[in-house]
């Protein structure tokens, strides 16, 4: 899957999990400015895996992961 | 086979409110309200030891059991806020009880989950040991970050003790099975240094308590072709009432199946799920218990009537 097909995708759940309707800064911390609290980011582990059809090992359910959306896009990819 | 036979509990009784710790950590009562749950905690007096609450709860469980210290086989006490090194509490708390001179008394030194440890470990030892006495005993407001207050530890913790009575041959719930799960790999996540200050990062211990506790009473129940909706109440530790309704969501049973106090004691670490467990009351036909804490460490216990 190209890039900003993934970018998208995980753009959309970070809105849908936060339900906020703007596109946050690709390196912008996601909790400090107030779009995920901790049981948002939580959430988003989960709607990763069902979308992405993967099993996150409890091993990486660790905020510095997926703090930022190019920490989760790096995240993703590296597990395909 | 084991029985829980009774259960016991001790709260200071300074009642710390939210506006008190609001003005410590420069928030709200209410952003304390929102974000945990709890609007006020017990602070015990600087003189009070883990030993002296853990023995008020103790003598409380003893009483509502009906049963002598005399006949107790074992003590077994999780605390992760003893006040000193060694020896731990176990020994004192067993020596005031009245327990007889050289019956077994163990220190687990567990942060949160030291109660469901012990309930574990007594349900296989008392076939061997007879009855065994369970404490979980705090004093949480000497742990916490106050000066300069630390709002993510300050605003939750308060000081408690809570007890059970497990028995080899009668009690009002069988304990069917448990499991017990440890994981090192999140040590520095949540931790009490030689500094005495606790530690946490919240973040990490939200995400990583979202999914063990579920998964842990999943993986009990299923062991057991036991539906969660056939539970009559959950037991979990009291550490947030937004995770207590997560998980609730996650394991597919109403919020209000899960029993709740963290409103008016906060967590109390190791002693807040034997507390729930002596305040709730009634007499459920099952009971799902729960715990995660430092470590990681984390499990569940199922008894039935």
């Amino acid at each position: 899957m190209q890039d900003a097909l993934i970018k998208d995708r995980i753009i959309r759940l970070v809105q849908s999990v936060s339900q906020k309707k703007e596109v946050p800064e690709d390196d912008e911390n996601l909790f400090d400015s107030g779009f995920l609290n901790s049981f948002e980011l939580t959430d988003l582990v989960e709607v990763l895996e069902k979308n992405f059809g993967v099993k996150i090992p409890d091993a990486d359910v660790r905020p510095g992961k997926f703090m930022t959306l190019t920490k989760i896009e790096d995240y993703v990819g590296s597990l395909s | 086979m084991a029985f829980l036979r009774g259960f016991g509990a001790c709260v200071p009784e300074r009642v710390v409110g939210n506006a008190e710790i609001a003005a410590r950590v420069g928030k709200s009562p209410e952003w304390i309200l929102e974000v945990c749950g709890i609007s006020e905690r017990r602070w015990a007096s600087p003189k009070v030891t883990v030993a002296d609450l853990g023995v008020r709860a103790a003598e409380d469980c003893l009483t509502r059991s009906g049963v002598a210290a005399a006949s107790i086989g074992m003590v077994l006490v999780g605390s992760g806020s003893s006040e000193r090194r060694f020896p731990g509490p176990a020994c004192v708390i067993a020596q005031r009880l009245g327990v007889p001179s050289g019956v077994p008394a163990i220190d687990l030194p567990m942060a949160s989950a030291g109660s469901l440890y012990g309930m574990a470990l007594a349900s296989r030892l008392a076939g061997e040991f007879g009855n065994i006495l369970v404490i979980g005993a705090e004093k949480m407001s000497t742990v916490v970050d106050l000066e300069p207050a630390d709002p993510s530890t300050a605003i939750l913790f308060g000081d408690g003790a809570g007890a059970c009575l497990v028995s080899p041959d009668t009690g009002r719930l069988r304990i069917v099975d448990s499991v017990l799960h440890s994981d090192g790999a999140f040590a520095e996540d949540l931790r009490l240094g030689f500094d005495g200050v606790l530690t946490m990062n919240g973040m990490s211990v939200i995400m990583q308590a979202s999914r063990k506790i579920p998964g842990a009473i999943n993986e009990l129940l299923a062991k057991h072709g036991v539906a969660a909706s056939s539970i009559g109440l959950f037991v979990m530790h009291q550490a947030n009432q937004n995770l207590i309704v997560r998980v609730a969501k996650s394991v597919g049973v109403a919020p209000d199946r899960f029993y709740s106090n963290i409103a008016k004691y906060g967590n109390t670490s190791s002693a807040s799920m034997l507390i729930a467990a002596s305040e709730c009351g009634t007499e459920p036909g099952s009971i799902c218990f729960a715990a995660f804490g430092a470590g990681f460490h984390w499990g569940a216990l199922l008894a039935q009537s």
